[in-house]
């Protein structure tokens, strides 16, 4: 029983990191970088909503709602002040530039909202799923975390291959001059994939703060580098991927911390990651890049 | 006038000046060829000209609008579709999906369904594998298929870039019949090749880069006998 109650856990932590994990293969699809400020655009959505909870006293719901539109504007915000600027950069300062970015998010919060860790109140009003006579609780966070990261899944895989929109992206990650070719607006196109992958950070927030009501200037920074890990290990640039991923490092971190040694998880976590990108260095699902000519 | 007019383009790679000052201009129905030999500036001709690479100087006139300030996503729109060297189909896409892309610019649903319709006709194989992955198409396949999408924007002219490059004999007459058809129909056609000599039997006027000038234009039937041209790029 004690197993099952922790790969509950697992599934359910594993599917906030397949929240995340989408965002980052989104945009490492699309825009050939990797943005790592997208875990703090977690953080940054977490206080959205705190603050219009608590300060504002509005509706859990609603609060969601207005931290994915900040932050998918703060996303649309980012690529444009700090990423576009270097399109035609190195991808090391594209690297770099994305560090400095996480950095200056969490001392903008720091500044904001001060040192001490808030505590979160769930945004979650589900009620709770009790199994065998009460032995087994699965808490309504896992339930939503599970449910919703499915539902966008689901959606974002139906956007990509089913839409006008959808088809430019898949166009661009291929062949960026191409794409132009065809008629593609390759910055719009780039803007949309921050727009959605920022998007889904603020929901990942909601849903992380709420499994884990701690909230501080570098809530982001961990879940966030666990979350690329997940999109690696999973093929990045791939949807399902993220998902499979996200999913596997949840439970490998959950069932490491109950029977290996709680200290270790975290390396157990990584550990993962290189042997896998030693077997097989594009993930689960990566694609193999042919360069055919 | 001309529906194409190219006036003392110069174009740079860094500090590499790749084009310096080539004029040039393609009427309505014409079939032109430029030819010349690797490094000369063909591609980034047509590079420029589809906004891919921006120009120094010079400019570029479609119809009367002047190209050089406008974005490539744009310069589709307008009726100018690029064939690009090395095919540059998405490989990872089925064949409609390419076809699909093609059409990115157009909202006529109807006139889209129609010229599929018309590139299936003219592609039969493209038809039978319309649900394959492109990229295991065979390289003449895929260069069919570049031109199919090229079609599906309802270009009025369209500029392909070594469409014959890399494929067999076979297809490179098949690639040369597609051309004639195409003209056929009345398209504009202008064609960058190295294979000079398919390249003139097939075109009405004809412009020779070197090193970033066009040193000889003409009636490509003029060229084709021209000692020079003999010489250098007919390997006669």
């Amino acid at each position: 029983m004690a197993f099952l109650d922790n790969l509950i856990n697992g599934i359910s932590l594993g599917s906030i990191y397949a929240v995340i994990a989408l965002g980052y293969t989104l945009v490492y699809g699309i825009a050939k970088m990797l943005n790592f400020a997208h875990g703090d655009v977690i953080m940054v959505g977490g206080y959205v909503i705190f603050t219009a909870m608590t300060s504002m006293k509005l509706n859990a719901y609603l609060s969601v709602l207005i931290a994915v539109a900040a932050c998918t504007v703060l996303g649309i915000t980012i690529e444009k002040v700090a990423y576009k600027p270097l399109r035609q950069a190195t991808s090391l300062a594209v690297l770099i530039t994305a560090i400095g970015m996480s950095y200056f998010l969490q001392n903008m919060a720091l500044l904001i909202f001060g040192e001490k860790p808030v505590t979160f109140t769930s945004v979650i009003s589900i009620p709770k799923i009790s199994l065998f006579d009460g032995q087994i609780v699965i808490k309504s966070e896992a339930i939503a975390s599970i449910i919703v990261s499915i539902l966008i899944v689901v959606g974002l895989s139906l956007f990509v291959n089913k839409t006008r929109s959808g088809r430019a992206m898949l166009a661009v990650s291929e062949d960026k001059d191409a794409a132009q070719l065809m008629g593609i607006n390759v910055n719009r196109t780039i803007s949309l994939t921050f727009a959605i992958g920022s998007g889904l950070a603020a929901i990942a927030g909601a849903l992380l703060c709420s499994t884990y009501p701690v909230l501080s200037n570098t809530t982001g920074a961990m879940p966030g580098i666990k979350a690329f890990v997940a999109a690696v290990f999973g093929g990045i640039g791939s949807i399902p991927g993220a998902m499979i991923g996200g999913l596997l490092i949840g439970v490998i971190e959950i069932l490491g911390r109950a029977y290996i040694s709680p200290q270790l998880a975290d390396a157990i976590v990584f550990a993962v990651l290189i042997v896998v990108l030693m077997v097989k260095p594009t993930g689960i699902l990566g694609k193999k890049v042919n360069e055919k000519v | 006038m001309a529906m194409l007019e190219i006036k003392d383009l110069q174009v740079y790679y860094g500090m590499i000046q790749a084009l310096k000052g080539i004029s040039f201009e393609v009427n309505e129905g014409e079939v032109i060829a430029l030819i010349g030999a690797n490094g000369a500036g063909k591609t980034t001709t047509l590079h420029t000209l589809t906004g891919i690479l921006p120009a120094k100087t010079g400019s570029i006139k479609f119809n009367g609008t002047e190209l050089t300030k406008t974005p490539a996503h744009k310069i589709v729109k307008m009726g100018i579709a690029h064939v690009p060297e090395g095919r540059r189909i998405f490989q990872q896409l089925t064949v409609l999906d390419n076809l699909k892309l093609g059409a990115f610019t157009r909202k006529d649903k109807e006139g889209i369904a129609a010229d599929m319709k018309k590139i299936y006709e003219r592609f039969p194989r493209l038809e039978e594998r319309k649900t394959q992955i492109a990229g295991t198409l065979s390289g003449g396949e895929q260069q069919m298929l570049a031109m199919g999408r090229a079609l599906m924007s309802k270009p009025k002219i369209i500029v392909m870039d070594e469409p014959s490059m890399g494929l067999s004999p076979i297809f490179v007459s098949e690639i040369f019949d597609i051309i004639e058809a195409i003209r056929k129909d009345g398209m504009t056609v202008l064609l960058v090749e190295q294979n000079a000599k398919k390249a003139l039997a097939i075109a009405d006027r004809a412009y020779v880069l070197e090193t970033g000038r066009i040193t000889l234009s003409g009636k490509a039937s003029d060229l084709i006998n021209d000692e020079k041209v003999k010489k250098a790029y007919l390997g006669e």
